[in-house]
């Protein structure tokens, strides 16, 4: 047998899911591994088995967070059993584990208990804070390229901002989350686990409101901002590479905004952008002129 | 520079053997110490005793600015485009030496090296400047058609694996231009298709590649009871001109075989084949791997510095 040969039998036994009872299928393919005077071959591959499980199912349960609070415990094992069954990982680094969870759950809406619209906001919402947290940041476009500002500049949005039209306010949720994850060590099990319910059980009782958020970070800790349809679709323009003037054009296209009001709503997001550092140059255009 | 390691390497074998005659008995320390303290795999760097930098001693080691001799960093931690954990990295870099050590290069899978990995690694490279004078990563396998387990998985001791293995890790020093260690691994398997032991495997990959070995000592203990082997003698085939840095942990015993889980001190029969390590090969860049369970950072540095007392232990048996 050649090394390819058997990397791919021995990958193919020790990502195949657990039973049950969390341990290794007794009928494994392990003829190409010699037991020894402790264990049968099956039962060596079994340690190596078991590791892999464990560790990308712990990968996934810190990952994702609001969607565990809002399936529960039980309901959000069975789901990233499933989803790593079906799409293990493609990546050297286990940061990009869920990176294609969204998309599987669009097409397993059975493993999300009648709430999958929710669900779904609430893995894109945990999928752009992991981005939020580590991709990129380019220079800030600072005054003096601002100075140029008008309907031909072109200016881009910082790769780190993700941009999210929601149906459910997940941010508010996932907050909920992460205080009562903070608040473990000071209370007891039980405490904890009646918490977990409630939390559980006010999550999943969310009701349906259209929003918009930038997931963005400031001094390394990733922030939730709630931002208006019209800023939204501006935001996205800017990404898309379009000029100033197209953009707003595009954001404020069918809006029934005054035009005053849309004077002052630019002026305060341009503002609130400049203070974030939000904008930086267009992405193909690093080092060229910002302007057509 | 090959020819000045093997000369000093012939020059520390004669101390010791001076030494096991009772002819150098109260210079051997010292003698060692001046004269096996780095190699061309090391970068000729003799960086004493380090400890693995991990999340929760940051806080710790930003006020209280411990002196060590150097952090270990895990390589894909750091990969990322930017954000808190390369910020972490850029302040650890001002005060310390560090040294990046990888988990997913997996030179033993047969599958090629991955590109966008070696493009990440080697940005982390030049990001650390000249703060890595060598990289390691480990001797197994992890990924088959592009699917990764995120585990080190064993080697079939095999020439035509060895092959395989001995060309990656060229191929991979030849694009980071670095030096390169190969970490043995615990393992808890075997397999029938072996033609050799795990230290002639070793053997076998570094003299086809002519990189460098990080030994974890405590990894050859956890195989020698998995597999019944003397960890001695795998310890006394290891080529001591190519040990770059060494790796001691604690572990966990099972009932039926041990797990290397990092979780604990590192224990004695560890520690006395780290002191047969040191009389070999001398002084070398040692670090204290603690991932799980992790105590406070003065706990876990004091767990590293017990390394010095055997480092200096006298010498008890012959070559």
């Amino acid at each position: 047998m050649r090394l390819l040969q058997l990397q791919r039998r021995m990958a193919r036994a020790v990502m195949q899911p657990l039973t049950g009872a969390d341990r290794i299928a007794p009928k494994t393919d392990a003829g190409y591994i010699k037991p020894n005077d402790r264990l049968t071959s099956v039962e060596r591959l079994e340690v190596y088995s078991r590791s892999y499980w464990f560790r990308v199912l712990d990968s996934l349960y810190d990952d994702f967070p609001g969607l565990r609070a809002l399936l529960g415990q039980r309901a959000f094992h069975r789901l990233s059993r499933a989803y790593l069954a079906e799409r293990p990982s493609r990546s050297f680094t286990l940061r990009n584990l869920g990176s294609r969870l969204e998309d599987w759950l669009r097409s397993n809406p059975q493993f999300t208990g009648g709430r999958h619209a929710l669900a779904l906001d609430m893995v894109r919402l945990e999928w752009a804070h992991i981005e939020a947290f580590d991709n990129a940041a380019e220079k800030v476009l600072g005054p003096e390229n601002l100075l140029e500002l008008g309907p031909s500049f072109r200016a881009g949005l910082q790769p780190y901002i993700r941009l999210l039209a929601l149906q459910y306010p997940v941010d508010d949720l996932r907050i909920q989350v992460n205080r009562a994850s903070d608040e473990r060590g000071a209370a007891s099990n039980a405490s904890l686990k009646h918490k977990h319910g409630n939390l559980t059980r006010r999550v999943s009782r969310s009701k349906p409101e259209q929003i918009f958020l930038a997931v963005h970070r400031l001094d390394f800790t990733v922030y939730y901002r709630r931002i208006a349809q019209e800023e939204y679709r501006l935001l996205n323009a800017l990404r898309d590479g379009q000029t100033i003037g197209r953009a707003i054009r595009s954001a404020f296209e069918n809006s029934s905004v005054s035009t005053d009001e849309q004077r002052s709503m630019l002026e305060t997001w341009f503002a609130a952008w400049a203070e974030l550092g939000w904008l930086c140059p267009p992405a193909r255009s690093k080092g060229k002129r910002l302007t057509q | 520079m090959q020819r000045q390691g093997w000369l000093r390497n012939r020059r520390l074998q004669e101390a010791i053997r001076q030494y096991n005659r009772g002819r150098a008995r109260k210079v051997w320390p010292h003698l060692l110490l001046k004269l096996m303290p780095a190699n061309r795999f090391n970068g000729f760097k003799d960086y004493g005793i380090g400890i693995g930098l991990r999340i929760p001693h940051y806080t710790h080691i930003f006020e209280k600015k411990p002196v060590v001799d150097w952090f270990e960093i895990i390589s894909e931690n750091y990969m990322v485009d930017g954000g808190r954990p390369l910020a972490t990295l850029d302040r650890i870099l001002e005060r310390y030496r560090v040294v990046q050590h990888g988990v997913s290069l997996y030179f033993g899978s047969a599958e090629p090296l991955n590109r966008e990995h070696l493009r990440r690694l080697k940005a982390l490279v030049k990001r650390t400047g000249t703060g890595t004078p060598w990289l390691t990563d480990h001797l197994c396998w992890g990924s088959v058609d592009g699917t990764y387990s995120h585990d080190l998985l064993p080697m079939p001791y095999t020439f035509e694996a060895a092959k395989i293995t001995a060309r990656k890790v060229r191929e991979a020093r030849d694009y980071l231009e670095v030096p390169i260690g190969v970490e043995n691994v615990s393992s808890y398997a075997e397999f029938h298709m072996s033609e050799m032991t795990e230290w002639e495997f070793l053997n076998e990959v570094v003299e086809r590649a002519d990189c460098g070995i990080l030994l974890d000592v405590n990894n050859i203990y956890v195989s020698s009871r998995n597999h019944n082997f003397d960890p001695y003698e795998y310890l006394n085939s290891v080529p001591a001109e190519r040990v770059a840095q060494i790796h001691i942990a604690g572990h966990s015993k099972f009932q039926k075989y041990i797990l290397d889980t990092h979780d604990h001190p590192v224990i004695d029969p560890v520690w006395k084949m780290f002191e047969h390590t040191i009389r070999r090969i001398g002084p070398t860049a040692t670090l204290l791997e603690w991932d799980d369970r992790i105590p406070s950072f003065d706990d876990v540095h004091a767990e590293a510095l017990k390394a010095e007392k055997h480092i200096h232990a006298p010498v008890a048996v012959a070559l």
